[in-house]
């Protein structure tokens, strides 16, 4: 095999004779042959919106990397100590706290580079969360979910949860005031489950709370089990990415049936390569210069301390706002027996609601559209108009929560009423999700008919010309065959038409109500609908519209001019 | 006429005629080419060439810059400074920073600049392995069953599903058996203010032995009700529990609010007439709602508020809800004074403290 690739390569450079002697050695052993044939060439489509995945790919790893360093000065123990008198900061000398508390202010200010990785680490965490939710908002959106994907939807879906328990457990670690407070927090919600919740809380914290036990727990969750889960999750992930092919954006040439783009090796690999570097980078530098969680100035945990105006981490906040919105009244005595809505709804049911919604997406829209098909090119998300819109009303209900999560800082910063700035989002969370429904799918439609005129009347060129008999028109310039495939090559759903429920004697078809539910479902989908260009009716257009297309031939300069105008809106 | 606003539609693609034309546009294949100056320009590749390198020796300098900072700024226990820590985090931060970017950058304009740019196509492939797999899948799972026998054993097949429902049992019984310690709850419903009936406690701590007396947090020192004037808040928790075991336990639900109002404008049930004293009201500063500490008292409307979440108690009504997430009042301590002045405790909370739950009122 050596020689070959040798004597083959006369024209182009050859192997170096160490790399070839590897690859033989591994391939004799392995079969790494097939791995390289199977893998180096593979083609990966080039989009900005494809490296959201792999920003939070990276910020786990750099999670990993900084957490390892942490692990090895954190002291995950509850047990009561003084600070010492002649260390660092000054304020915390000689207070009574826990060793996890005081190996969190040695780490931070006698090791070197510890706050660095502290700050590091924080700032990754926040970055995971969010990039792994904007990479979710761009598969949602896109349509990336559709068949055959919606397996690695679901393995994604799993480890954003996953990674949502790994903040909580992290942020716990410290035990400072604030962190003290959350799990205080997470106590209350535990308990407001019916039947077993007081059990479960004295599970969480080995009897009650804070106890002795929570922290050590928290830290074995947070440094084995969840990110063990989470890198095995991601292994699947990423295999199941090699295994389907990406998908692609729609374009000139891209089908269903190819992928379009660059290889692994070389392009690819120096591209995601070196962005893991830059992910790294940025990450260190927010470590070195923005100040994260110094919990030094809250001070260690006092079940009677709490600061005001304190937020949880951006990813915890639509909790804290679910909680805060949440009216007391719900809270019922029913035969001695407490049941704790104005905790239970906001804290747990409405998370449930939100992730199953985002967990179940997928096979809801499969069980709609009855699609066998597989998708492999995006869809645009004005060409998929309701599910944009119910992706944005879902989002504007989380962004409620968000604003609730941060309701004495809107109070504060705009000097308005705390409570009436929560009755108002108290209304807005029943009411803007509708709102932002019909309008955003309004939006969708329209862009798609502007789609069609641009396709049908081609572009604006602001060039007005008058003609020999006196009349002014704008030229307009026809849109190239590549351009146009974009905003016509979609295809277009219609509702589903199933038989009637009942034949014609009158006999009930088994699984007539099934199909009535999703014959409206459908029907809620797609009845409103764009229907793209086809060439008749472009062809149409053009023949009777005359004063739009190109001017004539004889007026050769007009053509240098549209030339240019090309050139431009590229 | 575009939207179409029916469910039976079909008809409406056949407009504008078929002289020939497709009933749709067909997909145009790739894009020409267009290439990069580099590309036929070999100054500009050398120039490309040069900006990388130059980028990685950035990244260099950086990365020994880091190293030089971890050994210039001591953070040594006896040599630390603020400022030492305040370089040292900087300095190393953004070597490592510096260095990772500069390779990143380097590496993605090589890419960008450098590297062949041609798009390339690849076929796909179905995901399923076609109908014949399918039915030799099949085959081979009946084979699988058929060699086993299971079908004719229903037995054992209730027997190994029965095994291996039970088998994890010692495993998790255990497990989560001891994660709950002595899973007593009924501790929820007693507090370090209960009163010491058999006259066993402190008499510097317990009042007559029995009754705990209030102290101020954190300084732990006994509260004189004429020391409380009006319009304040004295946090306050058991006398002498800094010195007791579970303290955090214990303060977590004993923590209490102290605030002398006007008498006038007290609303007192009948029954809990004799729980203030003079004005002074003691109510325990967990919230009902999830059980933050509410800490935040204003002075003109008598409300207190928790910061967590909001909930607001009325201190002059019973601390009755006015606002928020929270149903119940805060439980109110009846409070008394020894004949020197001092407040104490005179019985435990008549509820639980804190957070709701299930077995709450039983």
């Amino acid at each position: 095999m050596t020689s070959t690739t040798t004597s083959a390569a006369t024209t182009e450079q050859a192997v170096p004779a160490p790399v070839a002697a590897t690859v033989d050695y591994l391939d004799r052993r392995v079969g790494l042959g097939f791995a390289i044939r199977g893998l180096a060439r593979k083609l990966f489509p080039d989009h900005w919106s494809f490296l959201l995945g792999e920003i939070a790919l990276y910020s786990f790893i750099v999670l990993i990397l900084s957490g390892i360093f942490l692990t090895m000065f954190f002291v995950p123990s509850m047990a009561e100590v003084h600070y010492p008198e002649n260390a660092l900061p000054v304020t915390m000398q000689g207070v009574e706290m826990s060793e996890a508390f005081a190996s969190t202010l040695n780490l931070s200010f006698h090791v070197r580079g510890g706050l660095l990785m502290r700050q590091i680490h924080h700032w990754a965490a926040l970055m995971f969360v969010g990039s792994m939710v904007v990479h979710m908002l761009r598969v949602f959106f896109t349509g990336a979910f559709r068949k055959p994907r919606e397996l690695n939807w679901v393995v994604g879906f799993t480890m954003l949860v996953l990674s949502l328990l790994a903040g909580l457990t992290g942020y716990s670690l410290p035990d400072d005031v604030l962190s003290g407070n959350g799990l205080r927090i997470t106590d209350g919600v535990v308990r407001s489950i019916p039947i077993i919740g007081a059990y479960m809380s004295y599970m969480v914290f080995g009897g009650e709370f804070p106890g002795t036990e929570v922290i050590p727990r928290m830290f074995t969750l947070h440094i084995l089990l969840i990110p063990g889960l989470i890198l095995a999750l991601l292994a699947l992930h990423l295999f199941l990415v090699f295994w389907q092919k990406h998908t692609q954006y729609p374009g000139p040439g891209r089908t269903d049936k190819n992928v379009v783009g660059y290889p692994l090796l070389p392009v690819y690999t120096a591209k995601a390569g070196g962005f893991f570097f830059i992910v790294f980078g940025v990450l260190a530098l927010m470590g070195a210069t923005m100040s994260i969680n110094s919990v030094w100035n809250y001070g260690p945990f006092d079940p009677a301390l709490v600061s005001a105006g304190a937020q949880p981490d951006w990813y915890m906040l639509f909790l804290e706002g679910s909680l805060r919105l949440m009216p007391g009244q719900t809270e019922f005595v029913i035969l001695g027996w407490t049941l704790s809505l104005n905790v239970l709804i906001p804290a747990v049911v409405v998370p449930g609601l939100l992730f199953t919604f985002l967990g179940a997406y997928p096979f809801v829209e499969n069980a709609i559209t009855k699609d066998v098909g597989e998708h492999h090119v995006l869809d645009r998300p004005r060409n998929a108009a309701t599910r944009t819109a119910l992706g944005t009303a879902f989002l504007s209900v989380f962004f409620v929560l968000l604003v609730t999560g941060a309701n004495d800082l809107v109070a504060t910063h705009f000097g308005l009423s705390l409570n009436a700035i929560t009755l108002v989002l108290r209304v807005l969370i029943f009411v803007l999700p509708v709102v932002v429904f019909i309008v955003t799918k309004r939006v969708c439609l329209s862009l798609q008919r502007k789609d069609r005129e641009v396709v049908l009347h081609g572009h604006e060129t602001g060039i007005v010309r008058r003609t020999a008999d006196g009349r002014f028109y704008e030229v307009h310039k026809p849109l190239d065959e590549y351009e146009r495939w974009v905003r016509v090559g979609h295809h277009v759903y219609r509702p589903l038409e199933l038989p009637p429920r009942e034949d014609a004697r009158g006999v009930r078809r088994p699984g007539g109500r099934a199909d009535g539910i999703r014959t409206r479902l459908s029907r809620f989908f797609f009845e409103d609908r764009v229907e793209p260009v086809t060439p008749a009716e472009l062809a149409a257009a053009q023949s009777h519209g005359e004063h739009d297309e190109l001017p004539a031939a004889p007026e050769g300069s007009s053509a240098a001019e549209l030339a240019g105008t090309r050139g431009t809106s590229h | 006429m575009s939207i179409e606003k029916s469910s039976h539609s079909g008809e409406h693609r056949e407009l504008g005629g078929s002289a020939g034309l497709p009933e749709r546009f067909e997909n145009p294949g790739l894009e020409p080419h267009r290439h990069r100056l580099a590309d036929s320009d070999p100054k500009r590749a050398k120039r490309s060439e040069r900006q990388i390198a130059l980028i990685f020796t950035i990244s260099i300098l950086a990365s020994i810059a880091g190293v030089v900072g971890y050994a210039v700024f001591p953070v040594d226990i006896d040599r630390a400074s603020v400022l030492n820590v305040r370089w040292s985090t900087l300095v190393v931060g953004l070597g490592l920073g510096i260095g990772m970017l500069g390779i990143g950058v380097a590496a993605v304009q090589w890419a960008r600049a450098l590297m062949d740019d041609g798009e390339k196509i690849e076929d796909r492939h179905p995901m399923s392995a076609g109908p014949a797999a399918h039915q030799q899948s099949l085959e081979i799972l009946r084979q699988g069953a058929d060699e086993a026998n299971i079908a004719r054993r229903p037995v054992l097949k209730g027997a190994i599903a029965g095994a291996l429902a039970l088998a994890p049992l010692p495993f998790l019984v255990p497990l989560i058996g001891n994660l709950g310690a002595d899973w007593d709850i009924s501790k929820f419903k007693r507090t370090a203010w209960a009163p010491r009936e058999d006259g066993s406690g402190d008499p510097e701590r317990f009042f007559e032995g029995t009754y705990r007396y209030l102290a101020r947090d954190p300084q732990d020192t006994k509260i004189r009700a004429a020391d409380v004037t009006n319009g304040n808040i004295v946090h306050v928790i058991p006398h002498g529990l800094p010195e007791e075991e579970h303290y955090l336990e214990e303060k977590a639900k004993a923590v209490v609010l102290l605030v002398r109002v006007d008498p006038s404008i007290l609303k007192e049930a009948p029954e809990r007439a004799d729980w203030s004293y003079d004005g002074i009201v003691a109510y325990s500063k967990i919230c009902t709602h999830v059980g933050c500490p509410v800490a935040l008292y204003e002075q003109q409307t008598h409300h207190v508020l928790c910061p967590c979440h909001q909930s607001t108690f009325d201190i002059t009504d019973a601390a009755k809800v006015v606002f928020g997430p929270a149903k119940r009042a805060l439980p109110q301590l009846p409070i008394k004074v020894d004949p020197e002045g001092y407040l104490y405790a005179a019985a435990d909370f008549d509820e639980p403290v804190g957070p709701s739950y299930w077995q709450r009122e039983r």
